[in-house]
């Protein structure tokens, strides 16, 4: 155990260093989320329809923009796997003496290091549209976790997914098809009380629905009667994606 | 000598029936350095790949560092270093730092590693490279690089697939320099695969050649050579009475041809037959004109077993190489 941990955190070193030495990434990535803020926010929050229980639209949606920025770019965690194992790259790590599920454990972990890089951006984007964030440290804590937790389940997802994949041209499509329902039927944007029915059904059953709720209670509203139910559904669907993400990357090459 | 590489009935069927290799028995000596010799698509990579526990075994047995490979996968990892045909160190990374993360793969303790990096960092001559990305090194610095990441854990066994495919032939000559002395200071088992038939012949110790997922002929290269009929050895002599007789009767002569007051002798090892002929030409009370000896190559014995000669192979396999490069610097 102690060594799947060990070798986990090679692997994610490995990935911090490139990502170190090419920072256009993670620059490009903070472009969408300021976009969504500025211009969706802004002009969604002229409806003042939206019942939210007295949180201005731009603060109910910051926590949700956040995820989905999370969700991006950890859905890109699997492509990026999927490129380098057709270029051969993965070979070094897959004939080196450590577990197949600490490569899998590394590149999510990752996946939830470059989320807090995007957490940052936002909360300072936020912060500068005069979004009252809470400034507790506990709070501040708790979301980095939250965040962390959030990158490693939709990046082990999207290992699971892209794993199974045997071609990287349909990649693109499939990222479309994950990450949109997982966006759209998720509290990111609107409560869950408007939506029909059978939306809230699937929305219920979206772990992006409990990430955004954390997420909201622990910058925003405060209320943290939510809180663990959020995170049991957040750690369940995290525990389901890593184990699918292994078994599923144990066949690679075979 | 012990046998640290062993495949017997190795055989590997893909999705779709392709049978990339079929009951495949090699093995290989520790200490030595062995070649596997084919044309593209004959089963060579995916040999290695079974051999290094990157793709499964369909049937068939192998073991490496005395471990089998599909029952102890991480045994035969500690043990080995792998040079792959694709591209193996990483572009947004400094040499360095691919040399010491690799270190940190296998476990090899951070004091250790520096000294061990330092040391084969010059061995190649990366020196001054060494703190700069990856992203900016020629093609031979990148080959020399993907060597010593392969070497930091001190492997037994190195495997190395087409390590100087694509490069300039003095950048060759420097690589093959450096795994010669790899494998004679260090004892260093090499298994490697290599499209260059006169560097396989002037390297290796024992060759396999593998076509169509079969292997042809196994041994040395200059057992290879003697299977496939030996040196040439063309006499033009006065003319007088037909010498063929004569010749056939030195022993181990395989085959006489004669054209005129030519005569083309097929044998192995010539240059030890060479005096019984020259004094039973003087005997006969003839005068040989002109000698000249022709050892066989590779390719010859290439072209023998697998019917076509490996130099007239279009490259694929280079331009695949090409390919890889190009994709990668798109991404």
């Amino acid at each position: 155990m102690l060594a799947l941990f060990e070798k986990s955190a090679v692997v994610l070193e490995l990935e911090l260093r490139k990502m170190m030495h090419d920072q256009s990434d993670i620059i490009i990535r903070t472009i969408q989320p300021v976009l969504w803020l500025t211009i969706f926010g802004s002009v969604f929050g002229q409806l003042r329809q939206v019942p939210l229980s007295g949180v201005p639209y731009l603060a109910y949606m910051t926590p949700g923009v956040l995820a989905q920025s999370v969700l991006f770019m950890a859905i890109f965690t699997g492509v990026s796997l999927v490129w380098e194992r057709d270029l051969g790259q993965l070979d070094r790590l897959l004939c080196a003496p450590i577990p197949r599920t600490a490569i899998v454990l590394g590149k999510a972990l990752t996946g939830g290091v470059k989320g807090l890089f995007q957490a940052g951006i936002i909360f300072a984007i936020a912060l500068v549209m005069g979004v009252s964030i809470i400034f507790n440290p506990l709070y501040m804590a708790a979301v980095i976790a939250v965040v962390l937790l959030f990158g490693i389940c939709f990046s082990s997802l999207s290992i699971f997914v892209m794993t199974l994949l045997k071609t990287r041209e349909r990649v693109m499509g499939i990222v479309q098809l994950i990450t949109m329902p997982l966006f759209f039927a998720s509290n990111a944007l609107y409560p869950i009380e408007l939506m029909p029915r059978w939306l809230q059904a699937i929305s219920f059953a979206n772990p992006m629905t409990y990430v955004v709720a954390a997420l909201r209670a622990l910058m925003i509203t405060g209320d943290l009667s939510g809180l663990p139910t959020d995170l049991a559904g957040m750690g369940l669907a995290t525990v389901i994606f890593v184990v699918l993400a292994s078994a599923a990357f144990r066949k690679i090459g075979a | 000598m012990s046998k640290i590489i062993e495949a017997e009935d190795l055989t590997k069927i893909y999705a779709g029936n392709l049978t990339a290799v079929d009951h495949v028995s090699f093995s290989v000596d520790e200490g030595t350095l062995f070649g596997f010799l084919g044309p593209n698509g004959a089963g060579k990579t995916t040999t290695i790949k079974m051999l290094t526990t990157l793709a499964s075994i369909t049937s068939g047995k192998a073991s490496v560092a005395y471990h089998d490979c599909a029952k102890e996968p991480n045994e035969v990892r500690k043990s080995i270093g792998i040079v792959p045909q694709d591209l193996a160190v990483d572009d947004d990374l400094t040499g360095i730092e691919n040399v010491m993360l690799a270190a940190k793969l296998y476990r090899v303790p951070e004091s250790i590693a520096r000294k061990r990096a330092e040391e084969l960092i010059n061995l190649v001559d990366l020196k001054d490279a060494s703190k700069r990305l990856v992203a900016t090194y020629s093609g031979g610095m990148r080959k020399r690089l993907e060597l010593i990441v392969g070497l930091i854990h001190q492997p037994r066994i190195f495997f190395l697939d087409e390590p100087t495919l694509g490069l300039d032939i003095q950048t060759r000559a420097v690589i093959w320099d450096y795994i010669k002395r790899l494998n004679k200071e260090h004892n260093l088992t090499i298994f490697m695969t290599t499209h260059y038939l006169e560097e396989a012949d002037s390297l290796c110790d024992s060759v396999a050649i593998i076509d169509h997922g079969k292997i042809r002929i196994s041994g040395s290269p200059s057992e290879l050579k003697e299977k496939v009929g030996g040196d040439v050895l063309e006499i033009d002599v006065t003319n007088g009475a037909s010498l063929t007789e004569f010749f056939r009767s030195i022993q181990g002569v395989k085959e006489v041809k004669q054209t005129g007051s030519k005569y083309r002798i097929k044998i192995p090892r010539a240059e030890e037959a060479l005096p019984t002929i020259f004094e039973g030409i003087s005997a006969k009370g003839l005068k040989i004109r002109e000698v000249s000896l022709n050892k066989p190559t590779l390719d010859e014995v290439f072209l023998e077993v697998t019917g076509r000669s490996l130099r007239d192979e279009p490259s694929g396999a280079e331009d695949s190489f090409q390919r890889m490069i190009t994709s990668r610097r798109r991404l």
